[in-house]
């Protein structure tokens, strides 16, 4: 099993860390994992995007073209990654600022409105987690347990507290993600 | 420290496994893509855990010339930094290969000329395998291609310089210093003791003065210098040559690459090979000395090979040195920062193998 | 008195000055006259009297005194133009119980070395900094330097020095003194048997604050350059006195609270 993931959206959406995430709990579960992020000050129209890939085997490439899954925050990431999702892969987007949704027939399509439940919630911190959730619903790669000591693992202990919250949040993104094709 | 699996940045590696090999010094100045190392190193405070010297200098120049001194003093010192920042160290690593000193420089390459770019580019390896300052010299050249070998390679080099008494390099780049990857940390080493015959440590009563000079005016001295230098290099070639071969028993055509593009053309490989096109691949480990003897032997057994590079075209010239004309040599490369994918290095073998 | 043989003076009874047993048999290659040899002198009896041989590591520039490590009997490292500091940096941070001194012309101190010299300072390295200031570069032939004085003529500045064009000479010292990690600044001259004395106990303090860790000891020689200035010895010692000293005045200019 190999998956090939890439998650874009503004800087500030958390969408570093929430592919830190999964490349921490991929390593709990012992799969070999990596994390290409892009870096510097974005010269692409305000996105920042990771590249995370989880695998039984040892990784070739971290650098890739065509993706497995594309998890997609804002409009310029939608236009930038639409199309590189593999012919039968799967694209996960949040509604929220989206002008033009996708148009692909050849992709398994799903919606989650996570910034517009985090922000009823009061939840605005959680965002990326939400998100996380309805990723693991629908591509169930990441066992939650694993994902709880990733975080432990990966966060400072003083945020350790906030373990459970973030626990919620993807609960609740596990209900809120909807297929739309 | 024992033994640990992190999930880290090969700059965060890098900085790691410097405490952990025993390191006595750093001395670095910030620049992207590889201002981690420095944050990590000050964050990790090993000045109190291991006595591990960390200093943020004033200048490239001035870090890697705390890093002349350090060496000079039989210490375990080293210094960091991407393309713009190396060249201003040439001086100093001139200096240092010229006193024969050991040391560690890691490379974080961004695309250039000049100020060029903050992304991931492989456009130093002239600057890095042939010398880079004045006069006649080498670096061991170290080229990894992930976050374990951004690791491992700390101590490697290390080992190689104090073993050659000759400045080791890491030629990474910008991709495999942000990115993260799982890495097998080792377990803490104790910073060595020793006192080094030839270092600058306080005359005592029982030996003549140590001097560290790369000066000699006398050119019939100078000349013989450079005989011995040349002989030490000669022995790096024989005894340090490293690759690593991917399918290459059965290959037709091969591709040559390092670091981030050899795994590039791992992928790319995969890809070929699915569609029955029987390609190899060989990674050069270290890029000074360079594998020209396997290569050679396998200029025999394939129709050709393909050197994959983020540079307009120079590790190419040591696979053409290499086969010496006993095969076809092509390049693919990308530059400015770009990273090709795989899909576009196997259509380039394709276009390659149709001649 | 034409009795008196060779042997009947070479008694011990008759020794008034002993070579220091740390200066080499090398024969200098320094000028006739040059500041240089009694600075290396000086500072050799410090480190002999003070028993510092065996943990003493010296820094030579690149200038005149770039070949210092055959006349000393000391580990030396050799730098690149301008660098010493930034290696006796390395050297004190990593073996900080060893006295650790650079010894650096105008040139290499003051202008290719600015940053390096400057920032040791202000880090407060405890090493000291040995300035031999003549106002010239002497080793590539008698060129402007830093601290060329206005009107001065050198190689590169044939119609003497023009400050519109060329900038006014650097005061080191005091730039330096300005630095809070400087403890010790100090400037002085070796063309008199008073001053040669009064250098070796700025030396000696400079050695004891080292030992003390009270920060960055800079002491500056300003000197004589016979063969760049085109003088003999005796009318170059006397142009200094003239025209260097009262731009560079001699004396402490900071010394450290007792």
């Amino acid at each position: 099993m190999t998956e090939e993931i890439v998650i874009a959206g503004f800087g500030g959406q958390g969408v570093l860390s929430m592919g830190k995430i999964m490349a921490y709990s991929g390593m709990m579960q012992d799969m070999e994992v990596s994390w290409m992020p892009s870096y510097g000050p974005e010269m692409r129209g305000g996105t920042a995007n990771v590249n995370v890939i989880l695998s039984d085997e040892r990784i070739s490439s971290p650098i890739l073209r065509s993706f497995d899954t594309a998890i997609i925050l804002n409009q310029q990431s939608m236009d930038k990654f639409e199309q590189s999702v593999k012919p039968g892969g799967t694209l996960i987007y949040d509604g929220n600022g989206i002008t033009r949704h996708p148009e692909r027939k050849d992709i398994t399509i799903y919606r989650i409105d996570a910034a517009e439940e985090a922000s009823k919630l009061k939840m605005i911190k959680m965002f990326n987690m939400f998100v996380m959730g309805g990723f693991m619903k629908v591509k169930p790669i990441l066992k939650t347990e694993y994902v709880i000591k990733g975080l432990k693992k990966s966060l400072p202990e003083r945020y350790h507290h906030m373990i459970p919250m973030n626990e919620d949040a993807i609960k609740r993104g596990m209900d809120l993600i909807k297929q739309v094709q | 420290m024992e033994k640990e699996l992190r999930l880290m940045k090969g700059n965060e590696a890098v900085a790691e496994a410097a405490i952990r090999a025993g390191a006595d010094g750093y001395f670095g100045y910030p620049i992207t893509p590889q201002s981690e190392i420095l944050e990590y190193l000050m964050e990790a405070n090993p000045q109190v855990t291991t006595g591990m010297v960390v200093l943020q200098a004033e200048s490239e120049v001035a870090a890697i010339n705390m890093v002349y001194g350090g060496a000079a003093c039989g210490k375990k010192v080293m210094t960091s930094s991407s393309s713009p920042g190396i060249s201003l160290k040439q001086e100093g690593i001139t200096y240092i290969a010229g006193a024969e000193l050991p040391c560690l420089i890691v490379n974080v390459v961004r695309g250039g000329p000049g100020l060029g770019t903050i992304q991931p580019a492989q456009s130093d390896y002239f600057q890095a395998t042939k010398g880079g300052g004045h006069g006649d010299y080498h670096l061991i050249v170290l080229a990894p291609s992930s976050v374990q070998e951004m690791a491992d390679f700390v101590e490697l080099a290390f080992d190689l310089a104090f073993k050659y008494r000759n400045p080791t390099m890491i030629l990474s780049d910008g991709a495999i210093g942000q990115m993260m990857e799982k890495v097998w940390l080792k377990p803490q080493k104790k910073r060595s003791e020793e006192i080094l015959p030839w270092a600058t440590t306080g005359k005592p009563a029982t030996r003549e003065r140590n001097i560290i000079t790369s000066l000699d005016l006398d050119p019939a001295r100078q000349e013989k210098f450079n005989h011995k230098l040349i002989a030490k290099y000669r022995e790096i070639e024989e005894n340090e040559v490293r690759f690593e071969e991917f399918m290459t028993e059965d290959a037709e055509y091969l591709f040559v690459a390092y670091g981030t593009s050899a795994r590039i053309c791992q992928k790319a490989l995969q890809l070929a090979r699915d569609e029955g096109i029987k390609a190899g691949l060989l990674r050069p480990i270290t890029l000074f000395p360079y594998p020209k003897k396997r290569l050679n032997e396998l200029a025999d057994t394939v129709k050709g090979m393909l050197a994959v590079e983020m540079s307009a075209g120079q590790m190419v010239e040591d696979v053409m040195l290499s086969v010496n004309g006993k095969t076809r040599v092509s390049h693919y490369g990308r530059m400015g920062g770009m990273i090709p994918t795989p899909e576009e290095v196997l259509e380039n073998m394709k276009s390659f193998i149709k001649g | 008195m034409a009795d008196i043989t060779f042997n009947d003076i070479i008694k011990p009874e008759n020794l008034t000055y002993k070579k220091s047993r740390l200066m080499t048999d090398n024969v200098m290659h320094y000028c006739p006259g040059c500041g240089h040899s009694t600075a290396h002198r000086v500072l050799a009896e410090v480190i002999e009297e003070e028993d510092l041989q065996s943990r003493t590591v010296g820094i030579t520039p690149v200038g005149c005194s770039v070949l210092m490590y055959n006349y000393i009997d000391v580990d030396f490292q050799e730098a690149a133009h301008g660098r010493a500091p930034a290696l006796a940096t390395a050297v004190k941070r990593l073996m900080p119980d060893k006295f650790v001194f650079t010894y650096q012309g105008d040139g290499d101190l003051a202008a290719i070395g600015t940053a390096e010299t400057i920032h040791t300072c202000n880090r407060g390295e405890n090493i000291l900094i040995l300035f031999i200031n003549n106002g010239i570069y002497g080793m590539t032939g008698g060129q402007m330097a830093p601290t060329t004085l206005e009107g001065m003529k050198s190689s590169t500045s044939p119609y003497g020095r023009d400050i519109a064009t060329m900038g006014s000479p650097v005061k080191m010292a005091d730039i330096v003194a300005m630095l809070p990690g400087t403890c010790f600044v100090t400037r002085h001259s070796v063309n008199t048997a008073g001053g040669v004395r009064k250098l070796k106990r700025a030396i000696k303090k400079a050695v004891q604050y080292q030992n003390e860790k009270r920060g960055t000891c800079f002491i500056e020689v300003v000197s004589n350059c016979p063969s760049g200035w085109k003088m003999t010895p005796v009318e170059s010692n006397k142009w200094m006195e003239e025209n260097m000293f009262p731009f560079y005045p001699l004396g402490d200019i900071k010394v450290p609270a007792e």
